[in-house]
């Protein structure tokens, strides 16, 4: 088995009377791209700011690169690169002097290739002020310091925050290049389309707790896949085992199929007649609703 | 080794597990500090440098026989004197530079405790409130770096401030030892405040709070030294208990001695200690005071600019009132000493020609138009909080839900005028009662209520002004306090320098009358409230005109 870069067992952590973690545990192996998975508040950040030694959780053990993020907190900041979601700098400084900043005190080379490569790429001029940034500029300074310095491991808070699609896509390709090098990264994110694009795997974590954890398929495996059809008897089907919300409508059918029961249901398709058939994967968005569909479903009923 | 080689063999350095490096990284972000600060702590030092020179050389002028500075000897008998300004140390035989220390050395403490309050909340929590200290703490960067480089920062702003005081003293011909004590002073002072800034920043999630609560501490060490130097004109056991006092009992030019520094020295450990100990207390980004949840809907007295204004400036307002309330109790209840002084020194009567009761008119008189620097710093901070607002975007959101920027420019200022009102009402009324305790006549407590309102023209006229900067030059408008320095700067130092008259009547604050002491003149008074209500109307036409502009 390959070596974790990044592993928790049953972090708790409490905010006065807010219970931010709830036995959280997370593991990244070394050469992957992880999605950390969940809505806002659900302690993604909190996590992170664990790993990186800047909180101590209540209990529970955390490693990352096989050390305590807490007592060799420096030891690790030397070979990791973090940015996050709401990047702050010093509003007197210019875009180039924070990069060199934090590529220098990370104990990168300043004029490095790679930071006028990123430069470009990502269309930053380093020599405005922060203060006269976008958010979405601010984000950039964070992520050219981030990936112009060679670490071993990413933690990527929500990072394309602000991003135009453009700049998310320049984005996307510098994360599969960072895989392609062998380096880890833990991406937390909201947004599922960059997740599903980017990861190997996913945890999801909801209400401080990781409520699924596995590969892209292993998950989609958990979950339905999307049917629609033309049948010439549509009835065989509509009660077979692990099928959904059937409906009808001239002959075309549409329906949800548990991924188990994949196998079965269309041989009753077969069967049935089919006569045009497509297939969808299931999204993980539908993975996403369905264990945050259920809260929602909870804090309805306990109004 | 210059700072970058050290840096580098740092950063080179094989990380060893288990050792947490709790001050890695320390150089470079020390660096970092200075490159922020570099303008900030050079004007502090080139002003302050100049400052001490020039008021130094030009009080050489004015008072250049023994006669002249024997009558300024004279002053200090009187307690509001020596409450503005300190213990008075070789009067019997007032040398200048005796004059220099008991009169000037308060003045330039309270310039380095306020600088390195600052500076220190700056670095410490202002940066961890918007999330920089997060960003830095995430480099390779130990636990104790950030407050350590800091606090060399401030302790390098105070060497300088400190060796630019004693060089701006003794380029002027003054007493090395003593000269070099002044600079050594204020410095360790400067670090005492700073050490305290340090531990309110500890407490609070905010920085305006932490900045708040370390001044609050400073206006509390001015009023006890205040009080204690009144009991005894050379310090008595209260004065102690003062940080600012330790500084001014090392008895510059008269009989010099140095160990009262140790007290501040020792303090400073002592605080930084503490400031240790309650950060280990803590997460980073909250404060030990836990924030509590606040009401999740609006009441309607907040749905309206003036309403917002009122929400936003209560903290402070209530931090003003309160303390200058404290204050001028305090100073008010020192009425009685006056007698003794009368006692004292039998020739005050007749030099001054005065009875006692002019002369409790002419104390309250004088402690009123002290205590209305309070008033004026918090109508222009409140004003310009507008502006502060404005930076964070915030002005845009109430603006674009449909509030007229007229509204709410004249929502925010009616609060701050209603604000500044009631704080004036409550300095007299505060210095009223405490003459009324000293002296047992009720009279003061309506007479110097009525008489501080006198003082609202001129502090209207000064907000009055940052209101039209406002409007006109948004990113300028914080220039506003240099009128505020120099109005505090003409009732301090005035006098003491003899400035010219022109100079004098700069500031707002010197067309106020002087009363009780003397009649209320309405010309100036009617002068000054229709100039501010000019520049107000200056203020709210260019506003309507000009961009919002954030950032």
């Amino acid at each position: 088995m390959a070596s974790l870069a990044i592993e928790t067992h049953n972090l708790t952590k409490s905010y006065g009377t807010t219970r931010a973690l709830d036995g959280l545990s997370l593991r990244v192996e070394t050469g992957q791209v992880a999605g950390f998975l969940g809505p806002n508040g659900a302690g993604k950040s909190t996590t992170i700011r664990i790993l990186l030694g800047m909180l101590r959780a209540d209990s529970g053990t955390a490693r990352v690169l096989g050390l305590d993020p807490w007592s060799d907190a420096v030891a690790i900041h030397r070979r990791i690169a973090y940015v996050a979601g709401d990047t702050n700098l010093w509003p007197n400084l210019t875009g180039g002097e924070v990069i060199d900043l934090l590529i220098r005190t990370r104990g990168g080379e300043p004029r490095s290739r790679r930071r006028a490569e990123l430069l470009e790429r990502f269309e930053l001029d380093p020599t405005k002020r922060v203060r006269t940034y976008s958010k979405g500029n601010r984000q950039k300074v964070a992520l050219v310091a981030a990936l112009a310095y060679d670490a071993e491991l990413f933690l990527l808070d929500e990072p394309t925050s602000g991003l135009d699609p453009l700049m998310e896509a320049v984005f996307t390709e510098e994360v599969r290049a960072l895989r392609q090098q062998g380096r880890t990264v833990l991406l937390s994110s909201h947004i599922l389309a960059e997740v599903e694009k980017l990861c190997d795997t996913v945890t999801i974590i909801r209400a401080g707790k990781d409520v699924e954890s596995g590969t892209l398929s292993q998950l989609r495996h958990l979950t339905r896949s999307t049917v629609t059809a033309s049948l010439r008897n549509p009835a065989v089907v509509s009660s077979a085992p692990g099928v959904h919300d059937f409906t009808v409508e001239n002959g075309h059918v549409r329906f949800d199929v548990d991924n188990a029961e994949i196998g079965s249901v269309l041989r009753l398709l077969t069967d049935a007649g089919v006569e045009n058939l497509t297939v969808a994967p299931p999204s993980l968005e539908e993975l996403f609703l369905r264990h945050y569909g259920d809260e929602v479903r909870e804090e309805v009923t306990t109004r | 080794m210059t700072a970058t080689t050290m840096a580098r063999a740092e950063r080179r350095a094989p990380s060893r597990p288990g050792s947490a490096e709790p001050w890695a990284g320390t150089l470079d972000l020390l660096r970092l500090y200075l490159r922020l600060d570099r303008i900030r702590i050079l004007v502090w030092t080139v002003s302050i440098g100049l400052l001490v020179a020039g008021s130094v050389a030009s009080m050489k002028q004015i008072y250049t026989t023994p006669e002249s500075l024997q009558a300024r000897a004279a002053l200090m008998a009187n307690p509001s004197a020596v409450m503005m300004t300190g213990p008075a140390f070789g009067l019997d035989n007032y040398t200048f530079g005796a004059m220099v220390a008991n009169e000037l050395s308060l003045y330039l403490l309270l310039a380095t405790a306020i600088m390195s309050i600052l500076l220190v909340v700056r670095h410490t929590r202002a940066d961890e409130e918007a999330g920089r200290l997060e960003i830095l703490r995430a480099l390779p960067v130990g636990r104790f770096a950030p407050a350590t480089a800091a606090a060399l920062t401030v302790m390098l702003a105070n060497l300088l401030v400190g060796a630019a005081l004693a060089l701006g003293l003794v380029g002027t011909e003054m007493e090395t030892a003593s000269s070099l004590a002044m600079g050594a002073g204020a410095a360790v002072t400067g670090l005492v405040f700073g050490a305290v800034a340090v531990v309110t920043a500890q407490l609070t999630e905010h920085s305006r709070a932490a900045t708040g609560m370390a001044l609050a501490t400073l206006g509390a060490a001015f009023g006890v030294r205040a009080v204690g130097d009144v009991i005894d004109n050379q310090g008595s056991w209260l004065s102690w208990f003062s940080p600012l006092a330790w500084a001014q009992q090392t008895r510059l030019y008269v009989d010099l001695r140095w160990w009262p520094l140790a007290l501040s020295l020792i303090t400073v450990v002592v605080l930084l200690v503490v400031a240790v100990a309650l950060s280990q207390r803590r997460d980073l980004g909250a404060g030990l005071r836990k924030g509590k949840p606040g009401p999740a809907e609006a009441t309607g007295s907040l749905l309206s600019p003036a309403g917002l204004a009122r929400r936003l400036l209560n903290g402070a307002f209530l931090g003003w009132m309160l303390g200058t309330f404290v204050l001028a109790v305090a100073c008010g209840s020192m009425a009685n000493s006056l007698e003794d002084a009368m006692m004292e020194i039998p020739t005050l009567g007749e030099w001054i020609a005065m009875d006692l009761d002019d002369l409790t008119s002419s104390f309250g008189a004088s402690m009123l138009s002290f205590l209305a620097i309070a008033m004026v710093a918090f109508a222009v901070s409140a004003v310009l909080r507008l502006r502060t607002e404005e930076e964070a975007g915030r002005v845009e959101a109430l603006l674009v839900t449909g509030s007229s920027r007229v509204g709410l420019l004249s929502g925010w200022l009616g609060c701050v005028a209603l604000q500044t009102l009631v704080m004036a009402v409550v300095t007299g009324f505060g210095l009223g009662l405490g003459m009324w305790a000293a002296t047992g006549d009720v009279v003061w407590v309506g007479r110097i209520t009525a008489s501080a309102l006198a003082y609202l023209p001129a502090t209207y006229f000064i907000a009055a002004v940052a209101v039209a900067l406002y409007g006109l030059l948004p990113r300028w408008a914080t220039v506003s306090w240099v009128l505020v320095i120099w109005v505090a700067f003409v009732l301090f130092l005035g006098t003491l320098l003899d400035l010219p008259s022109w100079a004098m009547d700069l500031s707002p604050m010197a067309h106020t009358p002087l009363v009780p002491s003397v009649d209320v003149e309405a010309t100036p008074l009617l002068t000054m409230s229709g100039l501010a209500v000019l520049l107000g109307f200056v203020g709210f036409l260019t506003y309507r005109r000009r961009d919002i502009v954030p950032g």
